[in-house]
């Protein structure tokens, strides 16, 4: 709120243009600045320089012909492939924990009673069911989307379990009063009002989503990020290695910042209630 | 405010009295109660869904076997010095992270400059997952404690930065202001005002970073195969003719572990900032 206030206030003229931009960027900038000299310095195989790991990453993933828009193998054999596996395990988690949390959480005696075991299976660590989803299914897509959905469900799940139980029952009461129908109920009340709290559950669940791409694709895989990073980690060729992990962070990066952007267009008319639901 | 028809209950005589539960032992045992209803609803869904065999038990062992073989572990020296070294990795790696972040968190987030410029590059460093690093980290530091401890700090510490540094920003200016009125200087402003109002968030970054971090270490322990902890342990037992019933156990012993650490931070949270709860609706 202070931040819009601070920069709004200053006149928008090129010279205060370029100082916000360097205020924003500049330790950034001079961060990398630092690295490239750092790298240069050092010569170690290890720490590639920044300059080289952009390089790499263009070659990778941007020298292919024109009539593909540029794009190289790479990025059919990297970043689609994970990307789809993502997206694909992400919405399935989201889907199920929405529904599944909706159903659980409209009876108080259903989510008393599968809370504990809900809590106990989102406690398992992912990775550790790595071996039990190899055997029962295989090593293909099926089984990193699968563990994918599985890693990331919980947080959507309990999210909405929580955001369906606490809605206000004044305003229950004012629906029920209404003769609202029960799915109208459920759609103009009890949905909106657990609004904020599923999209919490979606952002972390995000974040464990990509966690789980990573460790999938580092198992017995054919392609992906992560298959990128091991076998150049393998083959000692550390650019590649880098400029993969650097492609993993603009990932999560656009994620991050499109489901933000979600997030806030669905939630316009919450901001003023925002801060009570923060945790 | 219930104990009241309570106490003017208790001279009415003792046979009454030992009918009434008081309402804070009722509500434990009902809890109580609860979770041992849901989990052996749980166990018995299991053991029926795996008592079926749409999978050979080979692959998916029975529910009770599994069960055996969590006590079995359980005594079992060995394995619980894995277990030792995964948790010990794990506290050690969140340790570092709280250390290092609150107090770079707090500058941050208190001044306005460092915010700005300091702000976007936590941006875009907070997503990069940290199962990504572990192929450089072997390379590194091999397959030691070291890596491990080192990467768990490295996942952890981003929630905790993340939400120190706006718990520490958000702070009502109000309130600051206001102490500054009173004559305050800025440590004391700081001690009294800014951290106890940061501390909830800061909890939760912390809360939030304990269980993605045991996600990562074993996720490193699997992935990297080092010598010991749960992680290796479930390897060791799927790649030397795949007891599916040890691996099943292992996930299941760490979950509770896991739940464990989540119950004890849930409870510190709730004591420590009962006061916070007070203005927000219902929990």
């Amino acid at each position: 709120m202070r931040n819009i206030a601070f920069s709004s206030a200053g006149k928008m003229n090129l010279s205060g243009t370029l100082r916000s931009f360097l205020f924003r960027y500049g330790l950034g900038l001079a961060l990398l600045l630092a690295w490239q000299l750092a790298a240069m310095h050092a010569e170690s195989i290890f720490f590639p320089t920044p300059w080289q790991i952009l390089l790499r990453a263009a070659d990778l993933w941007l020298s292919g012909p024109p009539q593909h828009l540029f794009l190289a193998d790479g990025v059919f054999a990297d970043i689609l492939p994970s990307l789809g596996r993502l997206l694909l395990g992400w919405s399935a988690a989201i889907a199920i924990g929405i529904t599944f949390g909706i159903l659980i959480g409209r009876s108080r005696i259903f989510s008393d009673l599968l809370d504990p075991s809900l809590q106990f299976l989102r406690a398992i660590p992912g990775p550790a069911l790595i071996p039990i989803f190899i055997i029962l299914l295989g090593t293909e897509t099926t089984m990193r989307v699968t563990l994918i959905a599985f890693g990331s469900v919980w947080p959507v799940l309990l999210n909405t379990i929580e955001g369906v139980r606490t809605v206000d029952p004044l305003q229950l009461d004012t629906a029920r009063a209404f003769r609202l129908p029960p799915l109208a109920r459920l759609t103009r009340v009890i949905l909106p009002a657990a609004t904020p709290k599923i999209f919490a559950g979606i952002r972390v669940s995000l974040s464990l989503a990509i966690i789980l791409m990573v460790v999938s694709e580092l198992v017995a895989s054919t392609n992906g990020i992560g298959y990128r990073i091991l076998t150049s980690q393998i083959m000692l060729l550390l650019t590649e290695m880098w400029s993969a992990i650097l492609l993993l962070a603009a990932l999560g990066l656009t994620l991050n910042a499109m489901l933000e952007r979600i997030e806030r267009s669905v939630l316009r008319w919450h901001r003023g209630a925002r801060q009570r639901t923060e945790s | 405010m219930s104990a009241a028809p309570e106490s003017t209950k208790a001279p009415a005589g003792s046979h009454q009295r030992k009918l009434t539960f008081s309402p804070v032992i009722a509500h434990r045992l009902a809890t109580f109660f609860r979770i041992f209803a849901g989990a052996l609803l749980f166990f018995l869904a299991a053991e029926l869904l795996t008592w079926l065999e749409f999978v050979p038990s080979t692959y998916l062992p029975r529910a009770s076997t599994v069960a055996l073989r969590v006590v079995e572990l359980l005594y079992d020296l060995p394995f619980l010095l894995n277990v030792a070294h995964t948790l010990g990795a794990w506290a050690l790696g969140l340790f570092i992270a709280t250390l290092i972040t609150i107090p770079f968190g707090i500058l941050i987030g208190t001044s306005v400059p460092a915010y700005r410029a300091i702000m976007p590059i936590v941006e875009f460093m907070r997503p990069i997952p940290s199962v990504a690093l572990i192929p450089l980290a072997i390379l590194l530091w091999g397959q030691s404690l070291t890596s491990k401890v080192i990467l768990v700090a490295y996942a952890t510490a981003w929630p905790i930065l993340y939400n120190t540094i706006y718990g520490v920003h958000d702070v009502d200016p109000i309130t600051t202001q206001t102490a500054r009125c009173f004559g305050l200087n800025r440590l004391a402003i700081l001690r009294r005002v800014t951290l106890p109002s940061a501390a909830p968030l800061m909890f939760t970054g912390i809360r939030v970073s304990a269980s993605m971090g045991l996600i990562v270490i074993v996720g490193i322990e699997l992935l990297a195969g080092a010598n010991n902890g749960i992680g290796s342990y479930i390897l060791f037992a799927s790649s030397t003719g795949g007891h599916m019933d040890s691996v099943l156990a292992s996930a299941a012993i760490a979950g509770l572990f896991g739940l464990i650490i989540n119950v004890i931070f849930g409870v510190i949270e709730r004591r420590a900032f009962a006061w916070r709860l007070l203005g927000v609706a219902s929990r």
